[in-house]
């Protein structure tokens, strides 16, 4: 009885690579502190039960479902989200690939779709179409058919193979 | 509606764990990978009091082999932990079938294998494989602690045999015997974040001509209240080298021991047929892994 109900949690966290601390309700969840507390409304709320993928972040180097984290589980964590995604240099290649091959209609699955990718091609520079769709089989996307959206990961997956490539050819011998 | 406000605590031994579960009665549940609790919450299936989270309490988060005990599966280890690891991945191909295939990449990333054992789910895919490879519950509660093994673990849909204020510690799995082999196969309409329409487990060991089939079990999901582990199995396969009719027998004492009924997902017909088709199959991948497995020593 002592610890009951509205008490809210003081949870300090790292995302996109600054500290950052905030208040929550115990019964809220990551998404809901993203986009209602932080203002972080990139990351979007699609079916809320962890089917769909929109909410999709990357906790620690963990592809999740930011609907199914609560708000206090994320202490001490880092959290990726897609504001976190483009570089100073302009967007990542994954965003860069979804535009030019118009991996996309009305976005709304799109922050899920790049973060899901990104968590795919940090770990496997070459993957499958077969591994890309079945690492992409927790995202929903009710406009493109998915095609484009495979399409768009195996030509960024290119270009940063090429870009490793040139960066290797760089270093002075 | 989001659910109603509870209180979120964080243990960090059993103890506290266990007195913090134990308080007030039902109104308390641990939070392990929370894909499914926090959905009951959210769908109002019950109030809590406190949600209770288990993940910094050591007891939860080992996994471990060893050649000769075992693995010890923590509760509140993530399915990606289990098939990362070399040597679950040489080991226990059959538990790894199950968690790899449960819901998607984002799921597997929070999910564990103690909370879909926990969960009771009918249709789950770890309940079958961990009870055919003879695992066993680890559960600690304010009167000590106990033991369950898997098949016997869930007791009806959502229900578990935990009295109210125990937690289901870890999950042990004998280590593989020489030339035994598991696998876990479904049945879903699409291939991956699907559940179950029927699933099937095998575990063989084969005698020392690493041919004819010394020992089997075979285990059902998504066609009955709980898990179902087939009667009779080895009266159809002990003593044959696993052909066509030795097969046959077992898939027909699948579909004997299944008691399906008719959902959203499929009608009771289809499932009992499943049964057969998933306990053929299943067995050939058992066997052949079998005859492919080396000492665990090696």
């Amino acid at each position: 009885m002592i610890e009951r109900a509205t008490t809210r949690l003081h949870v300090e966290t790292q995302i996109n690579g600054e500290n950052t601390d905030y208040l929550c309700g115990p019964e809220q969840s990551l998404l809901e502190v993203l986009r209602d507390v932080l203002g972080l409304t990139g990351t979007k709320e699609g079916c809320n039960d962890g089917n769909c993928g929109a909410c999709s972040v990357l906790m620690g180097s963990r592809l999740v479902n930011a609907c199914l984290v609560l708000g206090a589980e994320a202490e001490g964590q880092e959290i990726r989200t897609i504001e976190g995604l483009a570089g100073p240099d302009g967007l990542h290649p994954l965003q860069q690939a979804f535009l030019e091959t118009a991996a996309l209609q009305c976005g709304i699955c799109t922050p899920g779709f790049l973060i899901a990718a990104e968590a795919l091609l940090d770990r496997e520079s070459e993957p499958s179409e077969e591994r890309i769709r079945f690492w992409l089989a927790g995202n929903l996307c009710r406009c493109t058919g998915y095609d484009k959206i495979v399409r768009a990961v195996q030509l960024a997956a290119e270009r940063l193979r090429q870009a490793g490539q040139l960066r290797e050819m760089e270093v002075p011998t | 509606m989001g659910p109603m406000p509870f209180a979120y605590l964080r243990p960090t031994s059993l103890p506290e764990a266990i007195a913090l579960l134990a308080q007030d009665g039902g109104r308390a549940r641990p939070l392990a990978g929370g894909t499914d609790l926090l959905v009951q919450l959210r769908a109002e299936r019950y109030q809590l009091d406190r949600v209770v989270d288990i993940k910094a309490i050591p007891e939860l988060a080992e996994l471990r082999y060893d050649p000769v005990d075992g693995l010890t599966l923590g509760a509140a280890v993530p399915c990606y932990r289990i098939y990362e690891d070399p040597a679950i991945l040489a080991h226990y191909p059959g538990l790894v079938d199950a968690v790899s295939i449960l819901g998607g990449v984002a799921i597997q990333g929070r999910a564990t294998v103690g909370g879909n054992l926990c969960n009771a789910s009918p249709s789950a895919d770890v309940t079958p494989v961990l009870a055919v490879m003879g695992a066993i519950c680890m559960i600690s509660g304010p009167l000590g602690s106990r033991t369950v093994a898997v098949a016997e673990f869930c007791t009806a849909p959502g229900q578990t045999s935990l009295d109210n204020g125990e937690l289901l510690v870890s999950i042990q799995v004998p280590a593989p015997a020489p030339n035994s082999g598991a696998a876990y196969l479904r049945f879903t309409p699409r291939r991956e974040m699907d559940i179950a329409v029927a699933g099937a487990a095998a575990w063989v060991a084969l005698a020392d001509d690493q041919r004819t089939i010394a020992e089997a079990r075979l285990a059902l999901a998504a066609v009955g209240p709980t898990m179902i582990l087939v009667d009779h199995l080895s009266e159809a396969l002990v003593g044959t080298d696993g052909g066509e009719a030795a097969l046959e027998a077992a898939a027909r004492r699948a579909r004997d021991s299944a008691r399906p009924i008719t959902d959203m997902r499929g009608s009771a017909s289809q499932r009992r047929h499943l049964a057969g088709v998933l306990a053929k199959r299943v067995l050939q991948v058992a066997i052949e892994r079998a005859r492919q497995a080396f000492p665990p020593n090696d």
